[in-house]
């Protein structure tokens, strides 16, 4: 598998994972269901609030699968940002994975900090506990 | 009473691949134990020992049953389970 994104959406995803140093940033990219296009960026709060967690607040957890269900759409990307380590999936990113048709973005900031300059962006998929990088293909727009 | 429960995409293969399924019982506990018996293997997805697990989240209506009585919140007839995994991780 292939993850095929937008430059803007890798920009504002970067640009949250940024903003959000040194604490973790979090998000989904929703798409048409089955469709693996990863088209609507939603930004979550990291209610966790932490450099070294995040989880997704569960009201807001709430909310977004209604919304995402009512407008037939899934996540397609499951994203967020490690802040003094490598974009690898850690032992708890792995366990708590949980939807397996998604992609796993992870974003590191640790060269970048808040600023501009060099950030690495890496894909997963996260199933049954096992985890398979896959390339990711920006495309112009 | 018999209440209605979104199954999210990583339990389906209990549910046959329905998301959504009815159960019944007059708490939280009863209608799990009710799942677990028609879709064997489920309850141990949401419960260990301790209860509910961390990285699951079971709503009433719109309210995170943390907030109510957990596993003990009283459900009526009509009212609606989301059953959803935490997104989190390190």
């Amino acid at each position: 598998m292939v993850l095929r994104i937008s430059r803007s959406l890798v920009n504002s995803l970067v640009a949250h994972a940024r903003a959000d140093h040194p604490d973790e940033a979090c998000g989904v990219i929703a798409g048409p269901v089955g469709s693996d296009r990863p088209e609507r960026f939603i930004p979550m709060v990291n209610a966790a609030r932490s450099p070294t967690f995040y989880e997704f607040d569960s009201a807001d957890l709430l909310s977004l699968y209604r919304e995402m269900d009512d407008q037939d759409e899934e996540p397609v990307v499951i994203y967020h940002s490690h802040t003094a380590t490598e974009a690898y999936p850690s032992r708890t990113d792995i366990a708590y994975a949980s939807e397996p048709h998604a992609h796993y973005v992870l974003v590191s900031t640790r060269e970048c900090g808040a600023d501009e300059g060099p950030f690495e962006l890496r894909s997963y998929r996260i199933t049954d506990g096992e985890v398979h990088e896959e390339p990711i293909e920006i495309v112009e727009g | 009473m018999t209440v209605e429960v979104r199954i999210p995409t990583i339990l389906r293969p209990y549910t046959g691949g329905e998301k959504l399924v009815t159960a019944s019982g007059d708490s939280l506990q009863a209608v799990i134990s009710d799942l677990d018996a028609h879709y064997p293997g489920i309850g141990e997805r949401l419960l260990d020992d301790s209860g509910l697990r961390r990285f699951v989240n079971v709503y009433l209506n719109d309210e995170d049953v943390r907030f109510l009585a957990g596993l003990a919140t009283v459900v009526a007839d009509g009212d609606s389970i989301t059953i959803l995994p935490a997104v989190a991780g390190g």
